[in-house]
């Protein structure tokens, strides 16, 4: 294991680090709730309206959702790769995956501003000229408004937090294996929380 | 704070101390991460938010003198009420005791030279003041008249004001809160001094624990429900609109699931501070330590349950509005028990009257008054009577004012010398505080009254025979706001003028009595090593009836 930049006020690498998991994992515990809300708005507006609701879901783009899914899933590989690259000190492999999560996650923001703008084609925006009449169905497409663009949110902290980890200079690399870490973590629950509303978004409607 | 200041603060040539350690720039200020500066910078928002808020309550306190709505229109007063309970709650109550004493306290009282995360802290003080800043902001454009509730479908559909960027500032203080219960319970966790084990923790730091568990999961569900709300309004996706299937219910359910554990955010650090005070004023270990441990825990807990007691008249099902009464009246239980054991430590104690006990005593006979109403509200029947009355009004600032800001306001006194270095006026002192409870039961204690008559809140005019009471509660405020205007009079003069203090002027256990008055920036010079539970007031199997008998003197202190 490569020398640790310590911050204050930790005495060794190890204490260092087991405060780095603490925080980072009472902070996703923060966040889990914040989903949670979100999910249970889900879970009310599915319940009294299910058939408008469902109708709703029927036209999301399984497409764009799919393959949106894959490149996140393959950005948390990626993701984990770097992590573990820096903490055995190999900096260019570590240096390379991270901007290839870099790229993945940009391309998934692409990819979701495609899907974007066919929906807004489409007229799935609840308010005027809404395409879906039934009950229900506009509150299906304010989850999905409202989830994706919150999930579009961290993940640009994520790529923030995943550029800041490349700004850093080569030769300081693996002494910041913690905060590799941190990021690591960070990462996979934005991931996480994208497999949870791939279900829920584009396979209920099914 | 200036640089200045810090300077005139610094104790005699070579006594070194956080004040003046590092540099007493401005810039050393802003971007230090020391706990304790970082403690004096909140200090400084919170009092500038305590302010503004208490001059809206001068506002509706002067409105209501007469029934008819003459000083402000029917408008103005929902914005000036919303502004006060916006400001009073997110910026001063939820951050005031865990952001000033709370982060100055914490790592001293366990040992520690820092909190687990100092970025993290020095951070978390910017999202306060971006906060603060983007609520001004709304304020300065014309405020919000959708009550610090925010309720929908008002908040989202109808209200004309500025809804957006006030629920923005409220969204982005919450963060600060994150930050530093993540701080705390992680410094709780992974710093504590050798042999400083959990039931060795003084109360204070049990109590800055058990909030900040409460301010880690409860905060994310406010700012999901504001961001909800401002999706609604800024972009028209119809969440809680019920013309689309919507539930504005959905809202309460979320908002009082953080709001209600919200009040524990405020009133359980006020328990850790008036167990310090008490213990150390009567001279007497605190009776029954692991119960007020664990009473603690239990409110933490049980606050998560009863947030549906808010709700009793918004047609949710009459099971649940059982449950939620009854976990109401659960929680009432280790209240008491705090009560009682805080009584059972006065019990053939040495009792100093000094300023601080006069707030804690305070505090006690308060939170007491504002608990037992919250029993009557939690009975359905007698809820349904009294719902959005006076008598709510009355209980929540039972809890909010008489209890938090007089525990508050006692810890400040208590710890002032700790924190500054100088010594107060006792006498200036205990006239704040007894001005403090008088004055608030005559603002308060009335309102009770008024609302069992039937008097609703939040309106700006009633009928005549409403008066006498509406005068009584502004006679009363004048007399609140002097209690709280008159400390910074002789506070600001002891900074200046006042008696250098002792390291332990009080004479307390606990380890930030340990070191220097105000402490280096490292806290200790050398790390504690503990070896004994807290509170050793006296030897250890002192039981009351070895001491004296009861009427013969007392030993006084």
């Amino acid at each position: 294991m490569p020398d640790t930049a310590l911050q204050e006020p930790w005495q060794t690498a190890e204490r260092q680090h087991v405060a780095m998991q603490f925080g980072m994992w009472c902070f996703l515990a923060t966040e889990t709730l914040f989903f949670g809300g979100l999910l249970l708005f889900y879970a009310v507006a599915r319940y009294t309206h299910t058939a408008g609701f469902t109708a709703g879901a029927h036209e999301a783009e399984v497409t764009f959702g799919t393959v949106n899914t894959v490149v996140l899933l393959t950005s948390s590989l990626t993701m984990a790769i770097a992590e573990r690259a820096v903490r055995e000190a190999l900096t260019p492999l570590a240096r390379a995956m991270l901007a290839a999560t870099l790229v993945l996650g940009l391309a998934f923001l692409v990819i979701k501003g495609f899907e974007y703008h066919s929906d807004i084609e489409k007229h799935l925006v609840p308010g005027p000229g809404f395409k879906l009449t039934e009950t229900g169905a506009s509150q299906f497409w304010a989850f999905y408004w409202t989830a994706t663009g919150v999930h579009a949110c961290h993940m640009m902290i994520g790529l923030g937090v995943v550029a800041r980890m490349l700004l850093i200079p080569k030769a300081d690399l693996p002494s910041r294996w913690t905060a590799a870490e941190g990021s690591a973590l960070y990462w996979h629950l934005v991931d996480v929380v994208w497999v949870v509303l791939y279900a829920l978004i584009y396979l209920v409607g099914r | 704070m200036s640089g200045t200041e810090a300077t005139a603060l610094g104790r005699e040539a070579g006594q070194v101390s956080f004040l003046t350690e590092g540099g007493t720039t401005v810039r050393s200020w802003l971007l230090t991460t020391d706990h304790k500066r970082i403690a004096l910078l909140y200090a400084a928002g919170i009092t500038f938010f305590f302010f503004l808020g208490g001059a809206a309550a001068t506002l509706i306190r002067a409105e209501l003198v007469t029934p008819a709505g003459d000083l402000l229109t029917a408008d103005q007063y929902n914005r000036v009420f919303t502004l006060h309970g916006v400001i009073m709650v997110w910026f001063f109550l939820v951050p005031s005791i865990p952001t000033t004493l709370g982060n100055f306290l914490l790592p001293l009282m366990i040992g520690a030279r820092e909190v687990a995360f100092p970025r993290l802290n020095l951070f978390s003080w910017y999202l306060y003041v971006a906060g603060g800043l983007i609520t001004l902001a709304s304020l300065l454009m014309g405020g919000v008249d959708t009550g610090w509730t925010f309720y929908t479908p008002f908040s989202t559909l109808y209200s004309n004001s500025y809804v957006l960027l006030a629920a923005a500032g409220v969204f982005v203080v919450g963060f600060s809160s994150i930050a530093t219960g993540i701080n705390f319970i992680a410094t709780i966790h992974l710093l504590r001094a050798q042999g400083m084990t959990w039931m060795r923790l003084p109360l204070f730091a049990w109590s800055m624990y058990t909030v900040s568990l409460v301010m880690v999961l409860a905060t994310p569900v406010l700012a999901i429900s504001l961001l909800l709300v401002f999706c609604e309004r800024a972009f028209g996706l119809p969440i809680f609109d019920p013309r689309s299937g919507g539930d504005p219910l959905l809202f309460q359910h979320l908002f009082w699931f953080y709001s209600h554990p919200a009040v524990y955010i405020m009133i359980l650090p006020a328990f850790g501070v008036v167990s310090e005070i008490i213990a150390c004023e009567a001279r007497r270990r605190v009776f029954g330590y692991t119960f007020m441990v664990y009473a603690m825990v239990a409110i933490a807990i049980i606050g998560f349950m009863v947030w549906g007691h808010h709700m009793f008249v918004s047609g949710q099902s009459p099971f649940a509005n059982l449950v939620f009464s009854f976990l109401s009246f659960v929680i009432a239980v280790p209240s008491a028990i705090k009560v009682f054991n805080w009584t059972g430590t006065l019990y053939r104690g040495q009792i100093r009257f000094s300023a601080p006990m006069l707030y804690a005593l305070g505090f006690v006979g308060l939170f007491t008054l504002g608990g037992l109403t919250g029993l009557f509200l939690a009975s359905i029947p007698l809820d349904v009577h009294v719902t959005d009355t006076y008598f709510v009004v009355a209980h929540f600032h039972y809890i909010m004012v008489g209890g938090s800001v007089s525990a508050f306001f006692g810890g400040l006194h208590f710890w002032w010398p700790k924190i500054t270095g100088r010594m107060y006026s006792e006498v200036f002192a205990k006239f704040a505080a007894v001005s403090m409870f008088f004055g608030f039961n005559f603002t308060f204690f009335p309102q009770f009254i008024l609302g069992y008559l039937g008097m609703p809140r939040r309106y700006h005019e009633y009928p005549p025979e409403f008066q006498v009471w509406h005068v009584m509660s502004s006679t009363g405020a004048v007399v609140l706001a002097f209690a709280y205007i008159w400390p910074l009079f002789y506070l600001g003069w002891s900074l200046v003028k006042g008696k250098r203090a002792d390291d332990n002027p009080f004479d307390a256990t606990g380890l930030e009595w340990q070191t220097t008055s105000p402490p280096p920036k490292d806290n200790f010079a050398v790390l504690p090593i503990v070896t004994e539970e807290p509170y050793r007031y006296h030897p250890e199997g002192f039981a009351p009836h070895d001491v004296e008998d009861t009427h013969s003197a007392q030993t006084p202190q």
